[in-house]
């Protein structure tokens, strides 16, 4: 009898997960950001309710920055799946035509993703929100619960999480309560990588090396996406071989000068490397801001 | 994150080949305030190459400003202290954190140990297969190491490695280290059975024994911890024991495909194998185990699956398969051990929501037989549960549940207990055995008893008597109190003096007799409700103190709650709100209490409303706080 392995392990405690706390929720929803971990999160999620669809449809806060390849990516792969996609994008941030290079990128963060998450949750009245955040992502994530419970003002109330015995899971709430759940909670980022491989998960070309136009702007090496990068700074533009470490606003994520354009070769030079995951996120930087207080505000 | 694995840089390939392969332990490590526990922990992250080196960096740079070694890196600062927790007022703290080595990954649940955070520990215990009990080679084993010895082989841990840490401060001796296992294996007697102990003598500061073996203790031949961790083989016993699945989902895409997903507890499960649904007791076999790319040829524990049936059985979510030659019981009353997590006392009698598998009922917890102390592990007399006390309790449940005893089987006899009203985790419990099995006598067998039925409802009967003169605000005061019962959740009723004379007494007069009878009526009805388990409010003039007494009489000690609603006449009379007053002083009605029949005030109410300040809410407010005050609402 061969052993389980770690990442059946967490595959099929990510899977429990998924299927014990839809079953209590009457209005689920998985936000999905199109990056490496969400792309790991639907894949499990198929994985639990197969051969069923997953009975919860995607959601996607566009702040109406992010990588043009990974909008594409996104329409097509829930129409592949047969997932409902959600897009929300908050319309007052764009009427008020806020963005990076404008605004600054908290500011920016603030109304385009934090603000937009909470109209959405509200707009759609979802109790459970499934996320793909990771507790070995910063020190401080790592008393996170699987299950975080928030008030019907999406606050983060410490004294209201609940202890998580075995697997059994308490997802009792009152109306207009919610909960975000994080079934990759106990997955690292090597997990992440390694289970991609294994399971020859699709994710956008972007992690991938390739020659892309990039400036330097506020200390990060910055693709222009498209021509909303100053005129000024398009001039600088330089094509090097890039590749992006995590995914977000294009202006907000820095890029990382390799040319590992395979799987193995990006594990490779992740295993090797001297700095950790976050290092490319300007919004880490920008904000001294813990994670604790970004949480308490909804941005998880 | 540099594995120092020189595969990485020349085969990446074979490198991943390799590591996919890897396995997985979960452990927790306990110890309290400078034992070394963060330090351990930090030297494992650091020793298995977890940190990067701006992280490195970081630390360098911390341990010179706020280190306790020097110029050294203080390896405590890679896992932070608890004060931030503490000022965020998190009261539940695991933190839980990842490293791995080339043999395996390890899920650590860090605890701290104090006595206070004893529910913390037994949060992190419960998904551990192992413990690390830190003790500091200069004071050997405390009584928090029994603390914690007790919480892990409760929570069903069978490996336990006693890390006896500091061996730098003494030298290294030998004796020193021999005579704290020894100890250690005396007291572990008193242990569960089948407990296995690794002692481990360390420096988790230097480094000895941590990752290899340390030449500055020659005379100790047996595995360095990571070592050990690596290797000590986990996860047989569940795979070894009866097959079990909690059905979690119904998985039913079209008519042709009917599933039942789960993780599987224990055992191992493969198309053909005759299996027993609980508690139905319906049998059928298994046609095919299936996961997404393929049907498995067999299921094991640990493992998320979805099984498909032979015959249609009907199995719904909370439902327990098992193996149909070796099923686990189903009962509704059990002996179990329970640990409280939450400030507010456990109360027997009081109903939560018990969830188990994927299943809850509510249930009760009709007594506490006996409290242990969690420290001396002796049993002590007790009647309620306070934060982190722990105690042997018998559980009774509104339906019956399919189980295991937590001994036999930690994935099924196991489960949490959620207030109601909160919605909190309060408590955790593991079942002994059970009380009776459901099957032969099921529900004739409860006593349906007074006391049941006011379990059954959460609170505590009592007869609200509302005396006083007409127009006093009796009833406008009786409905006020009874809306507000209701919003907490109390089930009430009211008796109102003029309703009751429309249907019940509708034969009855004013005379003398007749009030009487009227009084030993209501007094029946009233008596009655409360052997129902309500709370109920009436609302009856009753004037004269010998049948007000008559009423007291009848009720249960403490249960009759005499309010006077005491207006004056001269108030009562200007309000007049039903102009019966007028009527009287014109001669129309006779025997008119306070015209022409007396009014004997109580001597001693429980309660006076004084309705000529106070408006009628005011007054509920009055007779909330009082039954609070007395313990009639919880
Ligand atoms: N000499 C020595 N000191 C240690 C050892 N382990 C921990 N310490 C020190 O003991 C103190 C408490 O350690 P810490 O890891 O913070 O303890 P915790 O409260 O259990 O997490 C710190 O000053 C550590 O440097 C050890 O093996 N040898």
């Amino acid at each position: 009898m061969t052993e389980l392995t770690h990442l059946d392990r967490l595959e099929a405690e990510s899977i429990h997960i998924m299927r014990e706390v839809i079953s209590d929720a009457e209005n689920p929803v998985m936000l999905y950001s199109v990056g490496k971990d969400s792309a790991v999160m639907l894949h499990l999620a198929m994985k639990a309710f197969y051969p069923s669809v997953p009975p919860f449809p995607l959601m996607h806060v566009d702040t109406t920055w992010k990588f043009s390849e990974m909008i594409a990516f996104r329409d097509r792969k829930a129409a592949e799946i047969g997932m409902d996609l959600i897009v929300h994008t908050n319309q007052d941030g764009v009427e008020q035509g806020v963005g990076p290079f404008t605004h600054g990128s908290s500011l920016h963060t603030d109304i385009m993703k934090t603000t937009a998450l909470k109209q959405a949750l509200d707009k759609y009245k979802f109790d459970l929100a499934f996320g793909g955040a990771r507790r070995d992502e910063e020190k401080s994530r790592a008393k996170e619960r699987i299950c975080s419970f928030r008030t019907a003002e999406h606050r983060w109330d410490p004294k209201s999480q609940r202890p998580e015995l075995w697997n059994l899971y308490n997802t009792r709430i009152r109306k207009g309560e919610s909960i975000r759940a994080f079934p990759l909670s106990n997955w690292t980022e090597l997990d992440i990588w390694q289970y991609i491989r294994r399971e020859s998960i699709e994710i956008v070309p972007l992690y991938y090396a390739a020659k892309r136009p990039v400036i330097e702007w506020e200390g990060s090496q910055i693709m222009v996406d498209d021509d909303r990068v100053p005129a000024e700074l398009r001039a600088t533009a330089v094509e090097k071989y890039v590749r992006f470490r995590t995914l977000g606003c294009y202006p907000l994520t820095g890029a990382v000068e390799s040319k590992a354009d395979t799987l193995e070769e990006i594990i490779q030079e992740m295993l090797l490397t001297k700095s950790s995951e976050r290092q490319g996120r300007t919004i880490d930087r920008d904000q001294a801001a813990s994670m604790e207080k970004k949480k308490q505000e909804g941005y998880f | 994150m540099s594995h120092q694995s020189d595969l990485i840089a020349e085969d990446i390939s074979a490198y991943l080949e390799a590591h996919e392969n890897k396995s997985l332990l979960r452990f927790i490590t306990c110890g309290s305030v400078d034992d070394g526990k963060s330090t351990l922990i930090g030297r494992l992250l650091y020793d298995s190459k977890m940190i990067f080196e701006d992280q490195l960096d970081a630390l360098e740079s911390d341990s010179k400003k706020h280190g306790t070694q020097g110029d050294k890196i203080d390896f405590a600062l890679l896992v932070d202290g608890l004060a931030a927790e503490r000022e965020q007022g998190i009261t539940i703290d695991v933190a839980y954190r990842f490293f791995s080595t080339d043999k395996r990954k390890f899920i650590v649940a860090d605890t701290p140990g104090h006595e206070q955070y004893t529910r913390n520990m037994a949060t992190g215990a419960s998904t551990a297969d192992l413990a690390i009990l830190m003790i500091d080679a200069r004071k050997g084993i405390l009584t928090q190491t029994r603390r914690h010895s007790f919480i892990a082989s409760s929570l069903g841990i069978r490996k336990l490695v006693l890390a006896i840490n500091k061996m730098d401060l003494v030298e290294y001796d030998e004796a020193i280290y021999n005579n704290i296992e020894q100890d250690f294996l005396e007291f572990a007697q008193e242990l569960n059975a089948g407990i296995e102990i690794q002692a481990i003598p360390v420096s988790a500061l230097a480094g000895d024994n941590i990752a290899t073996n340390s030449a500055n203790t020659p005379w100790y031949d047996g595995p360095s911890l990571i070592e050990y961790l690596e290797t000590v083989p986990v996860g047989d016993e569940r795979r070894a024991a009866s097959f079990r699945m909690p059905v979690q989902w119904v998985n039913r895409p079209n008519l042709d495909f009917r599933g039942f997903s789960g993780q599987i507890a224990s055992g191992t499960i493969k198309a053909g194998d005759r299996i027993k649904t609980l508690p139905s007791a319906k049998e059928t076999t298994v046609e095919r185990v299936v996961v997404h790319g393929g049907d498995l040829k067999e299921g094991v524990a640990g493992q998320s699956v979805t099984l498909t049936f032979a015959d249609e059985v009907d199995t719904s979510r909370g439902d327990l398969i098992c193996a149909a030659n070796d099923p686990a019981e189903v009962a509704d009353q059990f002996q179990a051990r329970i640990l409280w997590m939450s400030d507010d006392a456990m109360l027997p009698g009081r109903r939560y929501i018990v969830k188990m598998g994927s299943k809850s009922v509510t249930g009760l917890v009709s007594s506490l037989k006996y409290q242990i102390d969690v420290n001396t592990l002796q049993d002590k007399p007790g009647k309620t549960l306070a934060l982190n006390e722990v105690g042997v309790c018998t559980l009774g449940l509104d339906q019956a549940i399919a189980f295991d005893p937590y001994d036999t089987n930690r994935e099924t006899g196991g489960f949490i207990l959620i207030d109601r009203m909160t919605n909190n985790t309060v408590g955790l419990g593991l079942i002994d055995f059970a009380l009776r099995r459901a099957g032969n006598i099921h529900w004739q067998a409860l006593d349906v008893d007074r006391k049941a039925l006011s379990d059954q409802k959460d609170q505590k009967p009592a007869v609200l008597w509302f005396t006083g003169l007409s127009g006093s605000g009796k009833s406008t005061i009786a409905n006020a109190l009874q809306k507000k019962l209701y919003s907490m959740g109390k089930h009430t009723f009211v008796l109102d003096g003029d309703n009751v004379r429309h249907g019940l007494n509708r034969d009855l007069g004013f005379t003398d007799e007749d009030r009487v009878e009227n009084i030993r009526r209501v007094s029946n009805v009233a008596k009655l409700m409360s052997d129902a388990g309500l709370i109920t409010l009436v609302s009856f003039i009753s004037p004269f103190r010998s049948e007000r007494q008559m009423a007291r009489n009848m009720m249960s000690d403490g249960e009759f709650v005499e309010i006077h609603v005491d207006t004056p006449l001269n108030v009562a009379e200007e309000r007049d709100v039903k102009g019966l007053y007028k009527r009287a002083r014109a001669g129309e009605i006779k025997n008119f209490t306070g015209i022409d029949s007396p009014y004997e005030a109580p001597n001693q109410p429980e309660i006076t409303i004084d309705t000529v300040d106070a408006t009628a809410e005011e007054a509920a407010d009055q007779i909330v706080k009082w039954m609070q005050d007395k313990g009639f609402l919880s």
